[in-house]
C-alpha cells in the first residue's frame, strides 16, 4: 500500500465528516479540487486495500439499545491462556486485549439487554475464578480518529 | 444518562432501523449515495437524509466519516492512557484531552479503589512507543496539577475481536 498526497488529502478530509446532501461526493471533490470520479475511485481502492476500515455513518452502539461495558482482570501469567479461552468463549465478549499491566486482560461485554451484563460478569467470575473489575463508560468526550497521514 | 439513552432508543422506529441496517457496513460509493440507500428501502432520498440528520442531532450517529485503519497507516503503538483526575474537573478535562489530535477515544469510567484509582481513559495512537509516551507526557502537561497519577497500558495481543452490530 502506497499512499500519495491525494490519498492523504482524502483520508484527512473524510475523517472529519461527510455531508448529507443530494451529491455529497461532488461537494467534497470541489473542496479538494479533485474530479468526483477520481474521489470515488480512490475511496473504493482505500477501502479495498483496508487503508480505511469503513466509510459511512458511525452509529453509537449504546444508543441503538444495547449495553456495553469494559472489564479488567488481573490474571496470573501461567493461567492466562486458560482464562482467555474461557472469557473468549462468551458470545457477549466482543473484544478482548492482552495489555502490559498488572491488569493484563481487558475485554468489552456487549449485550442486547442492559440487565444481562451483571449475569455475564458473575458467570465469568465463577468460570475463571478471577474478579471482574467492571468499568462501564460514564461519560464520553470524544470517539474517532483524527490521524494526520 | 440512562434515562436519556432509553428515550433515544424508543425514538428509533422501524424505518430508522432499516436505514441503520442498510448503512452500518458503509455508504454506497455512488454519486448520489443517499438515493441509492433510499431506492433499496423503497423510500425517498429526502426521507433518508432527514432521518440521518435527525439521528446525527440526537447523537445516535456520531458522524458520517471515513475510519482509517491505524495499523495500516503506521500507527502501531496504541496505548490506553489512564488518569486520576478530580471528579469535579473530569468533564472539562475530558473534553480538552478528547480534542487532542492523537486521542481516538476519551471516556470517564469508575475507579475501583485501591486497586484502580483512574477515572479518565484516553486512547493514544502513535507510530512508536517513544512517540506514544511523549504524547502521554503532553496530556500530563495539559492536565497540570489535576494529574493525580497516571499510567499507560500498551496492548500486547488482540485475544478476540468481533464486531458489535445491530442484528436484523
Amino acid at each position: 500500500m502506497q499512499l500519495d498526497a491525494v490519498d492523504r488529502q482524502i483520508i484527512n478530509a473524510l475523517q472529519e465528516g461527510f455531508p448529507i446532501s443530494d451529491e455529497p461526493f461532488t461537494e467534497v471533490a470541489e473542496k479538494l479540487a479533485l474530479d468526483e470520479n477520481e474521489l470515488i475511485a480512490r475511496l473504493e481502492r482505500l477501502l479495498a486495500d483496508k487503508t480505511l476500515t469503513r466509510f459511512g455513518p458511525m452509529y453509537q452502539a449504546e444508543r441503538l439499545g444495547g449495553a456495553f461495558t469494559l472489564v479488567a482482570m488481573s490474571v496470573r501469567e501461567d493461567d492466562f491462556e486458560r482464562v482467555a479461552e474461557i472469557v473468549n468463549s462468551f458470545p457477549e465478549v466482543a473484544h478482548n486485549y492482552e495489555r502490559e499491566h498488572h491488569f493484563n486482560m481487558w475485554f468489552v461485554i456487549a449485550t442486547e439487554n442492559p440487565k444481562h451484563i451483571d449475569a455475564v460478569l458473575t458467570e465469568i467470575e465463577l468460570d475463571t475464578g478471577y474478579s471482574c473489575y467492571n468499568m462501564p463508560k460514564q461519560d464520553e468526550y470524544f470517539v474517532g480518529l483524527k490521524l494526520a497521514v | 444518562m440512562q434515562a436519556l439513552k432509553e428515550d433515544k432508543v424508543s425514538m428509533l422506529d422501524e424505518t430508522d432501523r432499516r436505514i441503520i441496517l442498510a448503512t452500518q457496513d458503509g455508504l454506497p460509493l455512488e454519486r448520489r449515495p443517499y438515493d441509492a440507500v433510499a431506492s433499496k428501502l423503497g423510500i425517498s432520498a429526502e426521507e433518508v437524509m432527514q432521518r440521518l440528520r435527525r439521528m446525527s442531532d440526537d447523537g445516535i450517529i456520531r458522524r458520517i466519516a471515513a475510519v482509517p485503519n491505524h495499523y495500516k497507516l503506521g500507527y502501531t503503538a496504541n496505548g490506553m492512557s489512564v488518569w486520576n483526575v478530580p471528579d469535579e474537573q473530569v468533564v472539562a478535562l475530558g473534553k480538552q484531552v478528547g480534542a487532542l489530535d492523537f486521542v481516538s477515544h476519551c471516556y470517564r469510567r469508575p475507579r475501583h479503589l485501591p486497586a484502580w484509582p483512574y477515572n479518565l481513559f484516553a486512547m493514544v495512537h502513535a507510530t512508536s512507543r517513544e512517540e506514544a509516551l511523549e504524547k502521554v507526557d503532553e496530556i500530563a502537561r495539559l492536565l497540570g496539577e489535576y494529574d493525580r497519577g497516571h499510567d499507560v497500558l500498551f496492548s500486547r495481543r488482540i485475544l478476540k475481536k468481533t464486531g458489535m452490530r445491530l442484528t436484523p
